[in-house]
């Protein structure tokens, strides 16, 4: 981390479940949790609200939909770190890799339904140019997307936008397949709180 | 107001207004992404627009003006949900926009 602080810093009550982490997992802390943990009455209790609100709360997209969203949004920040979380998570909540490494590699031709290929063309654009406009959004509602919907796609875009930045800036580390795989199943259990 | 609006404005309310080390004014600039002076202002830009492009030289530089690791760690915070919530305003917009004209 480029802050000693996420690496040391943290409550002994935060250190204490690091370390258990590290013992049943038998990978390193996961740096998302070190960030998440640091001061959490700053940013890591209200934005662990916001995510697990966004990728667990009630919705007509499931579970493995948002994940490969994060995933998404995470492809077009070329966060490596959050890319590897949340493919592994989507790949086991739809239990089908192919088909979040074809949306991750060529969204066009990747099979999947129409409406969540117009909702990712959208987050891509919104991610990659910071804006879009009332005929971006005319294109998702014509796919079928339902104006909630794209609020719920809206909301993990937010979250990873945030969480892609912190995790570029303070240099996460990216583990092994193995960490990811570990955080993957953690995360469809447990979700973000 | 649904729960996620009203958890990411707690949020955005936590990290602007709430206790913390840096300036509120700092803070605040940086969720804006506006008003700062250098060398905030180049590793801000950064953080919000192209944050794999930040080094740890940025990071050093930073330190060397004066801000402490807490402080830095509290700005780039407020960089990044502000460019994020900027992106969801706009297309919040774009979607009540969109919904207005069918």
């Amino acid at each position: 981390m480029r802050l000693s602080i996420l690496d040391k810093g943290h409550s002994f009550g935060s250190k204490a479940l690091f370390a258990f982490i590290r013992l049943v997992t038998r990978q390193p802390t996961p740096e998302i949790l070190k960030l998440i943990g640091y001061r959490p009455d700053f940013f890591g209790a209200y934005m662990k609200k916001v995510t697990h609100e966004a990728m667990r709360g009630s919705s007509a997209w499931s579970v493995g939909d948002r994940e490969l969203m994060a995933a998404f949004v995470s492809r077009a920040n070329a966060c490596e770190f959050c890319i590897k979380a949340h493919s592994a998570v989507a790949v086991r909540a739809y239990g089908d890799g192919p088909k979040v490494t074809a949306a991750l590699s060529d969204l066009e031709a990747a099979p999947m339904s129409e409406p969540l290929r117009a909702t990712l063309r959208m987050l891509g654009k919104l991610t990659r140019e910071q804006s879009v406009g009332a005929d971006d959004m005319g294109s998702v509602l014509a796919a079928g997307v339902t104006p909630q919907q794209i609020e719920d796609a809206l909301a993990v875009c937010f979250a990873f936008n945030t969480i892609n930045r912190l995790a570029e800036t303070f240099a996460f580390s990216v583990p092994g397949p193995k960490a990811f795989e570990a955080g993957a199943k953690f995360l469809l259990v447990h979700g973000y709180r | 107001m649904t729960d996620i609006n009203r958890q990411r404005e707690a949020l955005i309310e936590r990290v602007l207004d709430g206790a913390g080390t840096a300036a509120q004014s700092e803070r605040q600039a940086a969720f804006e992404n506006a008003g700062l002076a250098d060398p905030l202002k180049t590793f801000i830009q950064k953080v919000a627009t192209q944050a794999t492009a930040v080094t740890d030289r940025d990071i050093a530089v930073v330190l060397a003006s004066g801000l402490t690791e807490d402080q830095i760690f509290e700005i780039v915070i407020c960089a990044a949900v502000g460019q994020s919530a900027r992106q969801y305003n706009s297309a919040h917009a774009a979607l009540d926009l969109a919904i207005s004209e069918e």
